[in-house]
């Protein structure tokens, strides 16, 4: 699936909620369910420094595909990584690289990813497609 | 003092956030603005908006006069001795700069010592810390205890005659504590160093008089008093101001230039070049006159009466924690719920139409100190009522209640 349609995928799991608490209680939920980095892994090398929340973030590059593992120290922070990773991993870095997202913005999370909303959301999609650049110039694409 | 009255006077009192009524209890970040102000500013774009001190037509006359009318309205706000001693500025960061630039550079040499406090904000920290790389001088800092308040003792075994300057918050934007700003400067003189106070958190909540704290330099921000934003006040005493150099340069502040030499203007037009905030100025006498109608004796008084009502109201919340819990404290609680991460619990008051701070309100040191990432912050003001003390209960319990 590319992340257009994982996103789209997304979007519908959205829409069933008629509420503001719905939503933020299904993120809680993600937060907590996401799968977490390895100890080694949240350290200062792969922190992404938020004014607010903290978001550790590592990738791994095999066969063509990257797959990313994150970790937040605020729990609605984790939820939103959650489907950053469900979208942006098991792509190509050419993918991760073209693809601007919007399903964030149909889901009304945009808010939380405003470059001036200090929460490192916005960095961490930055550094997302930052690593798809670095693997994709080092594999010789 | 009529509840209802002065919250009619703010127009943004009555709109609503999440679709529902805001609550506004960020007042330590900056404070709603009456339509005092309001007016005032919009009055001064559509009748007398000119640049000042330079036309002699007849606008510039008229804006210039109300420019300096307005400083010396703030002159006799705060009890300074003359409009020499009240230095206009951006804000109070702006102000300390201009301390930690001039002072600094004249008087602050290799081994010298300046203090400071665990509380401050970064802007009384960080300027500080370049001046020193600048000068190879020495910051020293007053630790506090588990209460949050300066451990004073200590401060008086850092105080040498190595110190040259003293800055600290009067009030703590991040715990509420009221620093005894008085016995520090008194300790402080005795040693022969200068003190200044950041008293940015303070401004709108207790009767200043400069001259008799005997203060040497204090700087606030008219945004947290009412006032406008991007205006400040930076007073010195003149003797002090007289001495240091100018900072900032350009238009305004020079009496003569040639391509050989500049002299200065007096003050205090040589620390404000280039055309100033007039509006903003005009904006904070307005914010003054408010603050006089109602009377800070008065303004303090409610304010520490919804201080109590709001900390006993949180202190029974299950696993609510209060953090800053001086003797001497401001309308201020910084607060933690259970484990929950302040930006999460942020999120979600927001929601709830409560707006209050959450991270580490620019005092990483003292969350630090602390051992935690940053609190919850509701710092109230003259328009907050036991009603917007419910309503953040209500959404701190809702807040539980999705994290439980």
């Amino acid at each position: 699936m590319t992340i257009k349609e994982k996103g789209q995928e997304i979007v519908e799991e959205f829409s069933m909620f008629d509420d503001w608490m719905d939503k933020y209680n299904y993120l809680i939920e993600l937060g907590r369910d996401l799968e977490i980095i390895e100890d080694s892994h949240r350290d200062p090398q792969h922190l992404i420094s938020g004014c607010q929340s903290r978001v550790w973030l590592s990738a791994d590059y095999k066969d063509g595909i990257i797959n990313f593992k994150a970790d937040s120290d605020a729990v609605i922070t984790k939820g939103i990584v959650n489907l950053l990773i469900r979208a942006m991993s098991e792509q190509s870095p050419d993918e991760i690289i073209n693809d601007p997202l919007e399903f964030l913005e149909e889901i009304g999370l945009k808010e939380h990813l405003s470059p001036t909303r200090a929460n490192g959301l916005t960095s961490m999609v930055k550094q997302m497609k930052l690593y798809a650049l670095a693997f994709k110039a080092k594999s010789g694409q | 003092m009529d509840i209802n009255s002065i919250r009619s006077q703010f127009p943004i009192l009555s709109r609503e956030v999440h679709k529902k009524p805001l609550v506004y209890l960020d007042n330590g970040a900056t404070t709603q603005k009456p339509l005092m102000v309001i007016d005032a500013i919009s009055n001064y774009y559509r009748n007398i908006n000119s640049n000042v001190h330079r036309g002699v037509h007849h606008l510039s006359q008229l804006a210039t006069d109300a420019f300096e009318k307005s400083r010396i309205t703030v002159q006799e706000f705060i009890g300074a001795n003359s409009i020499k001693e009240v230095i206009i500025t951006k804000g109070t960061t702006e102000s300390i700069n201009l301390l930690a630039y001039s002072f600094g550079d004249a008087f602050i040499n290799e081994g010298d010592e300046i203090i400071v406090s665990e509380l401050e904000h970064h802007a009384n920290i960080v300027p500080w810390q370049l001046l020193c790389q600048r000068k190879k001088s020495v910051l020293r800092v007053i630790p506090v205890n588990e209460k949050g308040e300066l451990e004073m003792d200590a401060f008086e075994s850092l105080l040498s005659d190595k110190t040259k300057l003293v800055s600290v918050a009067h009030i703590s934007n991040a715990l509420g504590t009221i620093n005894p700003i008085a016995e520090i400067i008194e300790k402080a003189h005795k040693v022969g160093a200068k003190v200044h106070i950041d008293g940015a958190q303070a401004i709108a909540h207790s009767k200043l008089n400069v001259k008799e704290l005997d203060v040497d330099f204090y700087s606030f921000s008219a945004h947290k008093m009412y006032g406008p934003m991007g205006i400040g006040i930076f007073f010195g005493k003149e003797e002090l101001l007289d001495q240091m150099p100018p900072w900032q340069s350009g238009g305004e502040m020079i009496d003569k230039v040639t391509f050989e030499k500049t002299t200065f203007n007096e003050l205090p037009f040589k620390f404000e070049p280039g055309t100033p905030n007039v509006d903003g100025m005009i904006g904070l006498e307005s914010s003054i006159h408010f603050l006089e109608s109602l009377g800070l004796e008065n303004i303090k008084k409610a304010e520490d009466e919804l201080l109590a009502y709001g900390t006993e109201k949180l202190s029974a919340i299950k696993g609510l924690k209060i953090i800053g819990t001086a003797d001497k404290k401001a309308s201020v609680i910084s607060f933690l719920l259970d484990d929950i991460h302040p930006f999460d619990a942020g999120t979600i008051i927001d929601h709830m139409g409560v707006a209050v701070r959450t991270g580490n309100h620019c005092a990483q040191p003292i969350m630090d100190k602390i051992g935690i990432p940053g609190t919850i912050r509701a710092s109230i003001s003259i328009y907050n009522t036991k009603e917007d003390i419910d309503r953040l209960v209500e959404a701190i319990e809702r807040t539980q209640m999705m994290f439980a």
